[in-house]
């Protein structure tokens, strides 16, 4: 009997550690469905992005205030975790802070992890106020619908509960306090609970013990669900975003095949293809979720839905419809949907007789956007908004020529006269006699 | 005013054996539009009178490509590409400037991959390399203390990281260079860019260039300064519909070089 509660602990342990790995697993394969692309290159540079923009924060401090908050968070998160180890040892092995042995740096640690639990505590309230009560208008956008906004409410209330239930933790831990070492904020809650007897105190704080670890178990498997992920995300986002300019836009391989042979006099039509080539062409651009690419995908699981691109987008703030936030966030909702129908049925992906373009995203709002880059400069996690709505543009070009008639008639332009506008190539060096 | 400008094409180059130092590559709005073509010839003037052997293609210059490109139309790009890097490479161009940064992101990035490699720079980078190497001298002229604020283009800025090219011809001006809230990597858009200069906006409640235009009178400035024609028609229209052209002009960088050495 005196083992129940290490058993328990590690029945706990293991089924939310087995879930999460069960998830991780789940979210691999359903971004596999995407198109292949080689991003093995530039591994340096790659890993440089990677420390500087998600493990620095360096695009968060654009916005300073907010920036400096989510950083707090974000060491506080990190710093935190040191204590979770102590906590899943003690809970396995039934010790007692059992990291308190290595002396006064001990006490040093607990004593900044209290200060960051206090500061995090803070900076979420500040964000929560922010979100419910200054109602900021990039958390309140039309696709900003009550999922999403409860969502990000469920994690402000999740980090107060982690760090409230840490500190109580501490304030009731009666050998801790009387060490008198770390407990640097703990103290001040101490007092509290002073008119609470002893043998109480300790179930306050073996409860607050049990709470904290379940519900950082609890934590990491609503990531998942949630648009947290980027916690987790961020990292493998940041190290495959592009390493091109942000005007460089990928020449289609496929189109460039096809035009050599068209520009080739000695190609001869009737060849048959080669035998590596594919039966069937593939299509042009995206019209659903397994066109896009694999780092397309990942950058729309890895959104948190922030929405600076959107209140950066020249489109979405003069009032049109285009939110590039929502581009990923539709994109994601399409994503799970094939991947779990994909999943029920041993991998193979089901006809629903839906699609990502007009079931979830409009011809109207990939019109709108203007290519200027200023969703995927905003965005602090290297998510490229542009890409998927310029593949879809492609798909409603080459495949559907649904493109506005005014386009049209700048292509027809252009195909005729070498120009946007209906002027003769000849006249193209007029300007010099004018 | 000396209007007589000297424009050898490559062909004239070709007929005597010689290679021009660069390219200009003038572009569809340089050659067409009005007001663009005023640019044109302005940057023209400046590389006369620098000396620099140039030569554009003239009637063997066509679109690059962008504007289909970003209207999703890969296949009309690439050809337009692959009929481009034909002439080019059979002309062997070695670097290219341009003033429309359009052509200059196209040409520099996404010509490469199909075969098209040139050291491709925007005119305002061009100019300060010529004043730098002593070939071009600027003077304030009447720009001397005027209030100008520059707009940066999103292909030039954001797309290719230039944001100093411009700001340092215009501070060479003597001029009180103003930057608006929103500028450099937080530039907003004109509006015209991804191909929306061919068609009319989606319905919303604001035209993108009104709403920069907006921006940019918070400068309070004299002169609104733009590198890119299609920047620079949309800001006009921003201005128009503000009423203030009577008062604020929008000028290229290099037109106001020109005009500040009366050329």
């Amino acid at each position: 009997m005196a083992y129940l509660p290490n058993f328990i602990f590690a029945l706990i342990l293991a089924y939310g550690i087995w879930f999460f790995a069960r998830n991780i697993i789940r979210l691999k394969k359903i971004i596999a469905i995407g198109r292949d692309v080689d991003l093995s290159d530039n591994k340096g540079e790659r890993w440089k992005n990677m420390a500087m923009i998600a493990l620095g924060q360096s695009k968060m401090v654009a916005r300073p205030l907010s920036g400096m908050l989510h950083i707090i968070v974000y060491i506080g998160f990190i710093i935190i975790n040191i204590e979770v180890l102590e906590i899943i040892i003690d809970g396995i092995a039934g010790t007692h802070r059992i990291f308190s042995g290595i002396g006064p740096l001990y006490g040093v640690l607990i004593g900044v992890f209290e200060v960051f639990a206090i500061l995090v505590f803070a900076a979420v309230i500040i964000f929560w106020t922010r979100r419910n009560i200054s109602r900021i208008k990039r958390f309140w956008s039309p696709e900003m619908t009550k999922w999403p906004r409860n969502d990000a409410n469920n994690i402000l209330y999740f980090e107060m509960i982690l760090m409230g239930l840490f500190l109580v933790m501490n304030a009731t831990d009666t050998p801790f306090q009387e060490m008198n070492s770390g407990n640097w904020i703990s103290q001040y809650i101490a007092p509290w609970f002073s008119s609470i007897d002893e043998g109480t105190l300790h179930y306050i704080e073996r409860t607050a013990w049990w709470l904290h670890i379940i519900g950082i178990l609890g934590f990491l498997n609503y990531l998942y669900y949630s648009k947290h992920l980027h916690i987790l995300l961020a990292f493998p986002n940041t190290y495959y975003g592009s390493l091109q300019p942000k005007g460089q836009l990928d020449n289609l391989e496929s189109v460039t095949n096809e035009v050599k042979l068209m520009m080739d006099p000695n190609a001869d039509p009737f060849a048959a293809p080669a035998d590596d080539q594919e039966a069937e062409p593939g299509k042009f651009g995206a019209s659903d979720v397994q066109d896009l690419n694999w780092l397309q995908l990942m950058n729309a699981y890895t959104c948190t839905e922030c929405g600076r691109c959107t209140s950066e987008c020249p489109a979405n703030q003069t009032g049109k419809k285009l939110s590039p936030r929502k581009i990923m966030m539709d994109t994601r909702d399409r994503l799970e949907e094939v991947g779990k129908a994909m999943l029920a049925n041993n991998g193979e992906i089901v006809d629903d007789g839906k699609q990502l373009l007009d079931d979830h995203i409009s011809r109207e709002e990939l019109w709108a956007c203007t290519s200027c880059n200023a969703c995927v400069e905003a965005c602090p996690v290297s998510i490229n908004p542009l890409s998927i709505i310029m593949d879809m543009r492609r798909y409603l070009v080459m495949e559907q020529s649904a493109a506005p008639s005014e386009l049209n008639n700048m292509m027809t332009n252009i195909e005729n006269n070498g120009a946007p506008w209906p002027y003769n190539q000849m006249d193209r060096l007029n300007w010099v006699k004018e | 005013m000396n209007d007589s400008i000297k424009v050898p094409t490559m062909a004239d180059f070709m007929a005597q054996g010689k290679s021009p130092e660069v390219l200009f590559w003038v572009g569809c709005a340089g050659s067409f539009d009005d007001r663009a073509k005023k640019i044109t010839k302005a940057f023209v003037k400046l590389l006369n009178q620098a000396e620099v052997e140039f030569a554009v293609l003239g009637t063997e210059e066509s679109c690059t490509g962008d504007p289909a490109k970003r209207a999703g139309n890969e296949f009309l790009f690439q050809m337009q590409a692959m009929t481009n890097i034909e002439i080019l490479n059979a002309y062997e161009i070695k670097s290219i400037v341009t003033a429309c940064p359009h052509c200059f992101n196209t040409l520099k990035n996404e010509y490469p991959e199909l075969g098209g490699n040139y050291e491709v720079v925007h005119h305002t980078q061009f100019l300060n390399q010529l004043i730098a190497d002593g070939r071009l001298s600027v003077e304030g002229g009447h720009f001397k203390g005027k209030r100008i604020t520059f707009h940066d283009p999103c292909y030039l800025g954001r797309a290719n990281q230039v944001y100093e090219a411009p700001r340092d011809l215009i501070k060479k001006l003597d001029a009180e260079l103003v930057e608006m809230k929103k500028c450099r990597q937080n530039g907003l858009c004109c509006g015209a860019g991804g191909s929306q200069m061919f068609k009319e906006a989606e319905e919303g409640d604001k035209e993108v260039n009104v709403e920069r235009t907006e921006q940019a009178l918070e400068t309070k400035p004299e002169i609104i300064a733009a590198g890119c024609p299609f920047c620079n028609t949309m800001m006009t229209d921003g201005i128009k519909a503000k009423e203030k052209e009577q008062d604020i002009k929008v000028l290229d960088v290099a037109e106001m070089i020109a005009q500040a050495k009366d050329l």
